[in-house]
């Protein structure tokens, strides 16, 4: 069964290479975990794609924002695991756009409570 | 697939969860906690509000971490439909501690550890792709293979030379990304106009050299060699050679080892004859 909740927000770390502006993806994963939003982070999207991880199922639901690098990339590597990414879904990418770009375009919820 | 492909085994899925039942977590021990997970391999999703902490469908063990307001006994740990659930408490925890903490239960739960591999592998662009299968008869690795319905795919990811996108510069339509290479269009960027004829270019470039690339670099090699022979100079021989393998590296951007191995035209052309055959008489068969 999918997960029901829309507008779902996947965020990769890129984990195992250095192609991602370090300073852009501190930024962007800071300001997420600092909103209200529920979010996915995953270590690297490419390592998923290449063990064809069930959970990338999920990840592509549909208007999933994903979090990541050049759509192009994106696109073919949830083909490449076998879930083809659904109509509807942005990817926002983190190697060429400011993080502040980003977090504007993921439009984010203020945090209803502090501890 | 092969022993050296990477498989779907079970891996570790952490939910940071601070909906119902669950106080909040401080914003800064939040942002450390997903940094530390992440950089250890770990996927994690971070739940507030009203989401449900285990989702109905899942496909690995699931460890949920929350500062939960009634402690909950290891009997609450569930094992439903084959997927085990965790759930630990980070009351009293640091957040540079929670990484042990997961790591202990990775061990107990005997999930695959992530991480440990570059993935650096190619990915087709289907949309570009005409299946004309220079890149499964150029790789050198058995990367590449044949699906049922006769397209391309890639069969043995971790086969692939890391940072190495030889296949990638042989594709005349520039269907193969690698998306951790540094530039476009190979990245996955927008393909455009110029890209697709540079990167033909470049291919042009390569069988100019000499009628074929690869033949000229063994010819250099062996006239090293045999320099050496003559005049006993091992370093001048490999400083040539080293001298050959930069300018072509650069030129490519293809580590010297794999040009070494590469094949040779009348490899390649023999390679696609043998395949091409192999793929007809499939083809008859089946008719």
């Amino acid at each position: 069964m999918r997960d029901p909740r829309p507008g779902r927000i996947v965020y990769c770390h890129c984990a195992y290479a250095k192609v991602v502006p370090e300073d852009v993806k501190q930024d962007v994963l800071r300001e997420l975990s600092a909103s209200g939003a529920s979010f996915d982070a995953v270590a690297d999207l490419c390592e998923m794609s290449a063990r064809r991880d069930p959970d990338l199922h999920d990840v592509a639901s549909e208007g999933s924002r994903i979090v990541a690098c050049y759509p192009r990339a994106v696109q073919w590597l949830f083909s490449a695991a076998g879930t083809p990414l659904p109509e509807g879904v942005s990817v926002l990418n983190m190697r060429t756009a400011p993080a502040r770009d980003i977090l504007d375009a993921l439009d984010l919820p203020q945090p209803e409570d502090r501890p | 697939m092969t022993a050296a492909a990477v498989t779907p085994a079970s891996r570790l899925r952490v939910v940071l969860y601070e909906g119902e039942g669950s106080r909040p977590i401080d914003p800064s021990d939040r942002f450390t906690i997903l940094a530390l997970l992440l950089k250890g391999g770990y996927p994690v999703t971070s739940v507030r509000g009203r989401a449900a902490a285990v989702p109905e469908r899942r496909t690995h063990p699931l460890l949920v971490l929350g500062r939960f307001e009634r402690s909950l006994p290891r009997a609450a740990e569930s094992i439903t439909g084959g997927t085990a659930v965790y759930f630990r408490d980070l009351d009293g925890v640091a957040a540079d501690e929670v990484s042990g903490l997961v790591e202990s239960v990775h061990a107990e739960a005997g999930t695959a550890r992530p991480g440990g591999w570059k993935p650096w592998f190619p990915v087709i662009d289907f949309s570009r792709c005409t299946n004309c299968m220079q890149c499964l008869t150029f790789c050198l690795f058995d990367v590449y293979g044949v699906a049922e319905d006769k397209q391309i795919q890639v069969q043995n990811p971790t086969n692939c030379k890391t940072d190495c996108p030889a296949c990638s510069r042989v594709c005349p339509e520039v269907a193969i990304l690698f998306p951790k290479y540094k530039m476009g269009p190979i990245n996955g960027d927008v393909v455009r106009a110029e890209d697709v004829h540079r990167e033909k270019m470049k291919v042009d470039i390569s069988a100019l050299l000499g009628g074929d690339i690869y033949a000229a670099l063994r010819t250099r090699s062996v006239e090293a060699k045999e320099r050496f022979s003559r005049e006993r100079d091992e370093k001048r021989a490999l400083d040539e050679r080293r001298r050959c393998l930069a300018k072509l590296q650069e030129q490519l951007d293809i580590p010297p080892e794999v040009l070494l191995a590469l094949p040779t035209q009348d490899e390649i052309r023999a390679k696609t004859e043998r395949l091409m055959a192999r793929a007809g008489a499939a083809d008859g068969g089946e008719g």
